[in-house]
């Protein structure tokens, strides 16, 4: 297997549970991956293991061939594997420009410097006219982008995003598909965890199924969409019919 | 920005010439305290503050300072200057040992257990019969010097070392706000875990921040034994302290930089002028004046009086 980020047999268990089971798979610079599945699928649990939020019991998790599996989190950021929180985790009581400079801070030591990176990348997110507010202050869905920006500034080759499309209205899910395809188009390497597929079908590349802590299926989206394990375990025969009908018109 | 630093000069500038307006020994003495507590305060605040690490054990570092420079005046003769940095050294190293495992604890846990860490030092102390144990030490009558660090005739060299002590804390402080380190402690108090999401590793932060604390706290008790000449655990370590400090700068206003010094400048003379004319009552006026003053700032002012000078506030 090749790929940036590679998972072999990743298995992790809560006591009996086990939230993960054997799920391997590759990703490739610069590719856009989605990871689907039910409610409970242990979607995120595998995000936290990669960003090493938590210890994959069993099996590796390799990042340029090099083992990440026990690492801490704040190492696999350094290593280049950005995240954002199902739930948001912004620094509510922070501006969006002391936000955003608190991950320019891991490659920039000075403050001036990392005022400076920040501003950049707060322009490149949207938020040039808001950078003195609060963080509490914005919008679910601004906030959602905030931590992606946070995590932008980091500088990462990875950045797993977290169902940044939760909870967003119609605009906004426009909005971020577009941001995710922009991040694309700057070189970054996306994993994407979403339940909304009108979000995700346009722009990953390869798509991945969990269910019940295993992969259940992985292949490009129009793939995905027709395979029957899929059909049945999450996107239900409701979805397949409405998408099948929009394809004939 | 620049009317800030304008306001600052004048309260510098102030502090300066209060001696020569203010012959009498109390006077003195109040500015004394004052800028005694607002230098540990200031302490207090890099963790407890910025970085939202509440402790009630920053009285060991007070008490480890007192009792260094003591220790190493009375046993081995070294001057309290020379102490004073010993006693640095000691009060970062219990930091390390304190700080450590600690840091691990993730809110209340942690307040409770620095707690204990002051409780336990007074304990210790106070059995401890090399540095006196419940007795105390007196501290040796010499010569006054600023070698010495005794000064008998007047309370005024007192009153300028002070000075420069506080000015380093703000100084310290100042450079703290404004550093990754700042930041840092801010994102940790918001949210941890965001916080390492983005590489922040926090315990080191945390201990970073706790060594600052320490080293502030434990000149101010080096300056203590030198000035009082007598100490013993209740004096220097007692949780009283450590209370106040955390009283202090929640007036005065977390995580803001003249926080503390606005705190101590509102809670120690009360404290004090309250004790000195109704203390000798015996009714415990003291107490109910400045626990009245506490309810007032958590209804009136939550973020602390310090806010009062923020413009417009957000």
């Amino acid at each position: 297997m090749s790929g940036i980020l590679r998972l072999e047999h990743v298995t992790k268990r809560f006591g009996g549970l086990a939230a993960n089971q054997d799920v391997s798979f590759a990703v490739d610079r610069g590719e856009v991956i989605g990871l689907i599945g039910p409610n409970g699928a242990g979607k995120s649990t595998l995000f936290n293991c990669i960003s090493c939020f938590y210890r994959a019991t069993e099996g590796r998790i390799l990042f340029h061939d090099r083992e990440i599996t026990n690492d801490t989190p704040e190492a696999a950021c350094k290593r280049g594997i950005g995240r954002t929180f199902q739930i948001v985790r912004v620094f509510r009581e922070m501006s969006v420009l002391e936000n955003i400079m608190i991950g320019a801070f891991l490659k920039c030591e000075k403050t001036k410097e990392a005022r400076a990176r920040a501003g950049e990348v707060a322009g490149l997110f949207g938020f040039s006219a808001k950078l003195d507010r609060l963080a509490a202050s914005l919008t679910i869905s601004e906030q959602k982008r905030l931590e992606v920006a946070r995590a932008f500034a980091t500088g990462p080759e990875v950045l797993l995003l977290d169902e940044v499309m939760a909870g967003l209205n119609i605009q906004e899910v426009r909005e971020t598909t577009e941001l995710v395809g922009r991040l694309k188009g700057l070189g970054m390497t996306l994993i994407l965890v979403e339940h909304v597929m009108e979000g995700i079908m346009p722009v990953a590349d390869r798509v991945v199924v969990l269910d019940y802590g295993r992969k259940i299926a992985e292949g490009p989206p129009h793939e995905i969409v027709k395979d029957e394990k899929v059909i049945k375990a999450y996107l239900g025969v409701k979805y397949a019919e409405r998408r099948a009908r929009r394809s004939v018109v | 920005m620049k009317k800030g630093l304008c306001l600052f000069f004048i309260f510098v500038a102030l502090l300066i010439v209060f001696p020569f307006f203010f012959r009498n020994p109390f006077p003195r003495h109040l500015l004394i305290m004052i800028m005694m507590y607002a230098v540990m305060s200031i302490g207090w605040n890099i963790i407890g503050g910025y970085g939202g690490q509440v402790t009630f054990g920053n009285a060991a570092f007070f008490g480890v300072g007192a009792y260094t420079s003591s220790v190493l005046l009375t046993k081995a003769g070294l001057s309290p200057w020379t102490g004073m940095a010993a006693g640095c050294v000691s009060s970062l190293v219990l930091a390390f040992i304190v700080g450590y495992p600690c840091f691990r604890l993730k809110g209340h846990y942690f307040a409770i257990a620095t707690i204990a860490i002051g409780q336990i030092m007074m304990g210790l102390f106070m059995v401890w019969d090399f540095v006196g144990a419940a007795v105390g030490i007196y501290l040796p009558i010499l010569p006054q010097s600023f070698r010495n660090f005794e000064f008998h005739a007047t309370k005024l060299p007192y009153y300028y070392i002070m000075l420069a002590m506080f000015l380093f804390a703000i100084g310290v402080a100042f450079l703290v706000e404004r550093s990754r380190l700042g930041y840092y402690l801010r994102a940790i108090k918001d949210d941890p875990d965001g916080a390492r999401s983005v590489g922040v590793n926090i315990r080191r932060c945390k201990l970073y921040a706790f060594c600052l604390s320490a080293v502030l706290t434990s000149i101010c008790g080096t300056f203590y034994a030198q000035y009082v000449l007598y100490i013993d655990p209740p004096s220097t370590f007692g949780l009283m302290i450590s209370i106040d400090l955390c009283i202090i700068s929640l007036i005065g206003g977390l995580g803001k930089l003249f926080g503390p010094v606005i705190g101590s400048f509102v809670f120690i003379p009360l404290v004090e002028l309250t004790r000195v004319y109704l203390g000798s009552e015996g009714q415990g006026i003291d107490l109910m004046l400045y626990s009245l003053l506490m309810i007032a700032v958590a209804i009136l002012r939550p973020q602390g009086l310090s806010s009062l000078f923020a413009r417009g506030g957000r």
